[in-house]
């Protein structure tokens, strides 16, 4: 019986459909997360790096910042230069963090979320693919993107 | 108890089933369909044309001996195939008659080697399955892929649509995300291709070698975080078996040269 348990237990966990949310429902509000992850406030500067950084973010394989200093930007995403002129902190963070709530067709992964994923690589089962202070990093950086910059 | 723990087994299967259900979106219509080929350099376009400089030759040319040479007294291929296998490659992968398995290119050269040569079946990568699989698929260069998704072989084909239709990894992507949705955009420095797999065995110069299409399909899953299956998985046969059918009209260019 217990063995049967157990069983059951690791099928739960090979389809890794089981794991607990990271962002609870209540922290969502329509397509934003107006409250930060982190206690620490977000920091602009390493939010650049982990926008940059292939073993990070490497949001630029997809997304151009132009006057950033990457070559070869991508283009699947849409230009981020200015993102913070459409969108605000919470929307960005949202967008980051799990885009597929308001958007389930999008092709932009899931960057804080381990629930309803599969065939997960065994190196990745552990971790969403960024930490909370990385994407309040992010969150920061991308919030101070706008064509005329606040007094 | 039992019964608890018993549901809680098919619930647990059931929320994997859900997770994974393929999604519906758009294909390629006949008229966008292009080759890798196309988005390739101009440099490297020319190395795959030169056949003096295309390295995925020299496999060609090593398979060629291996098809006539006689192994521990056993027959040679050729004793068998004397006219050779013009076209034949082109319509695998293919359902076995004998067993009802659908078999790829190097899964029929094995059970040839198997059942007919008295011979071991040949390791995925192994020189010498690479060297026999690029000089047969060479016998189809520039023919289309002609397999048959009919039949026996139609649920195969399904369940190979499924797999290229399903996120997974932990970048919960598709490959029709990229190579349905969103070829011809750049990721970096790269054009994403359509994703077909009428150039394999290709030479990959990422690789630096020769490779199967089930190397480059363990790649992607990679790409995306996934856990590549085991070489020679019945569900990476399936998905050639679609990719094959998917291309409709390309020609065969194995062995092409790839980033």
């Amino acid at each position: 019986m217990i063995r049967r348990i157990l069983i059951a237990g690791l099928l739960v966990s090979a389809c890794g459909g089981n794991d607990p949310r990271l962002v609870e429902p209540s922290q969502i509000a329509g397509d934003a997360i107006p409250q930060p992850l982190t206690e620490a406030p977000g920091d602009t500067h390493r939010g650049k790096i982990v926008f940059s950084e292939r073993n990070q973010g490497h949001c630029v394989l997809c997304h151009v910042v132009q006057g950033l200093d990457a070559e070869f930007q991508g283009n699947v995403g849409p230009d981020l230069t200015y993102v913070a002129d459409r969108l605000n902190a919470g929307q960005i963070r949202l967008r980051i963090v799990d885009y597929q709530l308001v958007r389930p067709g999008t092709l932009m992964p899931s960057y804080y979320r381990n629930h309803d994923l599969y065939q997960v690589g065994e190196a990745f089962a552990d971790a969403p693919i960024l930490t909370a202070e990385q994407i309040e990093d992010l969150v920061t950086y991308l919030s101070e993107m706008k064509a005329h910059q606040d007094e | 108890m039992i019964r608890a723990s018993l549901l809680l087994c098919v619930f647990a299967i059931s929320a994997c089933q859900e997770a994974a259900q393929p999604s519906q979106q758009s294909a390629l219509t006949i008229e966008e369909i292009r080759s890798g080929y196309t988005f390739l350099t101009a440099e490297t376009q020319a190395l795959q044309d030169d056949p003096f400089a295309n390295p995925g030759l020299l496999w060609v040319d090593r398979g060629a001996e291996l098809f006539q040479s006689t192994i521990a007294g056993e027959a040679s291929c050729a004793s068998c195939h004397e006219e050779g296998l013009h076209g034949v490659a082109a319509t695998y992968p293919a359902v076995d008659e004998s067993s009802g398995v659908l078999l790829n290119l190097e899964g029929r050269i094995n059970q040839c080697r198997t059942q007919h040569q008295s011979l071991d079946a040949l390791a995925y990568e192994s020189e010498e399955l690479l060297a026999l699989t690029a000089y047969i698929f060479n016998q189809s260069h520039g023919l289309p892929a002609n397999v048959d998704i009919s039949g026996p072989a139609e649920a195969a084909y399904q369940r190979g649509y499924d797999y290229f239709q399903t996120r997974r990894g932990q970048f919960n992507l598709s490959c029709q995300h990229c190579h349905t949705e969103n070829w011809g955009k750049q990721l970096r420095g790269d054009t994403i291709s359509q994703g077909h797999g009428n150039g394999f065995p290709a030479y990959r110069l990422e690789w630096q070698s020769l490779g199967s299409l089930q190397r480059r399909l363990r790649d992607c899953d990679t790409g995306v975080r996934a856990e590549p299956l085991p070489f020679g998985d019945p569900r990476y046969i399936d998905v050639e078996l679609y990719l094959a059918a998917r291309s409709q009209g390309l020609a065969l260019e194995s062995p092409a040269v790839r980033r």
